[in-house]
């Protein structure tokens, strides 16, 4: 088994609000270490001094003066991992601060969460396996161009997909909902496999990735079985072709959205979650529902509306659908009930996520929402940017295992590295 | 002998002249002590688990954030025993650290609201207050009933 990747845990509240066995937890399922940088009492009283931000609690004091060891190379990590209590004001101004601070100062991959005492070591752990992957698997991820012939597998909360790729081509692609985890992704394999006129055999290699990556994986015998994460990112920059410099990668997913802070197509600091549905695709199902539309027709008839001529807070799927109901009562056209949707969706994550990351363009914006054009139209309004969306965006999670499993053919992957 | 809750409630010092004067002092070390030596728990480092800010929901609200409650159902429970309380105000870190702000603002006010006699104090800052800082507090615990004078 290879060494453990050294996660620095900057933190405020965990073993308070009992949470430290679940952090420490999600750690040794993905073969990492968390560890508290050491300091004197004299770097504490001189480090937030230094920094400047005069914060009341003692130990946001501390994770300041961790987070400055770290930066200054007095202590040594592979990743850092920042976490404080959900609701907490001044954590979250420390909290983004630090992310901020060590992200422009070092190449420690970052992630940032807030707990509550019901969060569990299977909610962090997508987020400390994909610490412990960049720090890991840095060559892997280096990987720009696919080579032979390989297939991703994405099983979503949604939906899965499969992509088959040859020569850096894509060949073959299926799509289903998800239902059976193990009976959706073999549906699409088949349809992949058929489109691409291979047999399973003819493949060299293949990854699975989302929240049935394991499941599936296991199944195929995947070489790679990745959390979507650095996936995502790498496939976005992949299709994109922005595989060199700064991007900003945005997947809003059925159950969970993320935003993606990727240089060079490996990701610096990443969000994931959200506060409820309310913010996520699951939402904009739920208002084509109720319109009577198929979810492909949401878009384009979102672009026919105007936003702001239905008041609409998707802050709570509930709340938001209770927005929607009142608005249809009240004699709001289809139209710019579907065009408020989409600019609600856009808005809650535009508050509660992007605001964890730097938005560096160009950005991009993958998974099945993104072919919502109402979406992404309230989206760019929001960022005042031109949103990519790069062909093939709803399987951005195949593309990226089909192009990063391509990294074992010769085994050169960088395992172990 | 009175029980007497010290603020900051990890000062070791504090403790130490709470009992020097025949009292007994209520700080993080008598709560934490009971929550390791309780059987059955396992969440490293303090064998605090997901139920104690549960139980902080005695003091504060669930709109409080998960650290403010646990912190609580430490201290909670010390304020609620406390015969008499001394607070001391700023003090460094060296002195005895309260990690979180939000946490030390309401058990301040929870131990004023209680009505029992408090001895508010600033960290001296140098050797002249140190002294009448050592002074008062020796004063306050000699009035206390039960205390050595």
């Amino acid at each position: 088994m290879s060494q453990p990747v050294r996660v620095a845990q900057l933190s405020c509240g965990p073993e308070h609000s009992g949470v430290q066995k679940e952090i420490y937890d999600a750690a040794a399922a993905v073969n990492a270490e968390m560890f508290f940088p050491d300091v004197t009492l004299n770097d504490i009283r001189e480090s937030y001094g230094a920094f400047g931000l005069e914060a009341r609690s003692a130990d946001l004091r501390l994770a300041i003066a961790r987070a400055k060891a770290l930066v200054e190379g007095r202590v040594d990590a592979d990743a850092v991992f920042i976490a404080t209590c959900f609701r907490c004001a001044e954590a979250a101004i420390v909290r983004n601060e630090l992310r901020r601070y060590i992200h422009e100062n070092s190449d420690l991959p970052v992630v940032s969460y807030s707990f509550t005492e019901r969060t569990t070591s299977g909610t962090l752990l997508t987020r400390m396996e994909a610490l412990t992957t960049i720090a890991r698997r840095r060559a892997l991820l280096a990987r720009e161009v696919q080579e032979g012939l390989t297939m991703g597998v994405d099983s979503g909360s949604s939906t899965t997909k499969a992509i088959v790729m040859q020569d850096n081509r894509i060949i073959g692609a299926g799509w289903a909902p998800t239902t059976n985890v193990l009976g959706s992704a073999e549906d699409v394999i088949k349809t992949a496999l058929e489109e691409a006129g291979v047999a399973r055999n003819d493949l060299e290699a293949t990854g699975t990735t989302g929240y049935g990556r394991f499941l599936i994986g296991e199944k195929i015998g995947a070489d790679l079985i990745q959390e979507e994460l650095t996936v995502n990112s790498k496939g976005a920059v992949f299709l994109a072709d922005r595989q060199r410099g700064e991007a900003t990668v945005i997947d809003i997913g059925g159950m969970d959205n993320k935003a993606i802070s990727v240089q060079d197509g490996i990701p610096g600091t990443f969000t994931m979650g959200g506060i409820c549905a309310g913010a996520s695709g699951r939402f904009l199902e739920m208002t084509a529902k109720r319109l009577g539309v198929d979810i492909t027709e949401l878009g384009p008839l979102a672009m026919k509306g105007l936003s702001g001529e239905v008041p609409m807070n998707s802050y709570c799927i509930v709340f938001g659908t209770q927005s929607l109901v009142n608005a249809l009562a009240a004699g709001s056209s289809a139209e710019d009930v579907a065009a408020a949707a989409c600019h609600s969706v856009a808005e809650q994550v535009f508050e509660q996520q992007l605001q964890e990351v730097d938005i560096k363009e160009p950005v991009i914006m993958v998974g099945g929402t993104s072919l919502i054009e109402g979406l992404v139209h309230e989206m760019g309004k929001l960022l005042q940017t031109k949103i990519v969306v790069p062909p093939h965006s709803q399987y951005i999670g195949s593309v990226g295992s089909a192009l990063l499993a391509s990294g074992f053919i010769r085994g050169d992957s960088g395992e172990g590295a | 002998m009175a029980k007497v809750f010290i603020y900051p409630a990890t000062s070791l010092i504090l403790s130490d002249m709470v009992e020097r004067w025949g009292h007994s002092p209520l700080g993080a070390a008598v709560a934490v002590r009971e929550h390791i030596q309780s059987p059955g728990l396992d969440s490293p480092p303090l064998q605090m688990t997901a139920d104690d800010p549960k139980r902080g929901l005695k003091y504060a609200a669930v709109e409080v954030p998960s650290g403010v409650r646990g912190r609580m159902s430490l201290f909670g429970p010390l304020i609620e025993e406390a015969d008499a309380a001394i607070i001391v105000n700023d003090a460094d870190l060296a002195f005895g650290c309260m990690g979180c702000a939000r946490t030390n603002e309401l058990v301040k006010y929870l131990i004023r609201k209680r009505g029992v006699p408090v001895l508010d104090l600033v960290y001296p800052s140098c050797d002249e207050d140190g002294v009448a800082f050592v002074a008062a507090i020796k004063a306050f615990l000699s009035d206390l009933s039960g205390g050595e004078p």
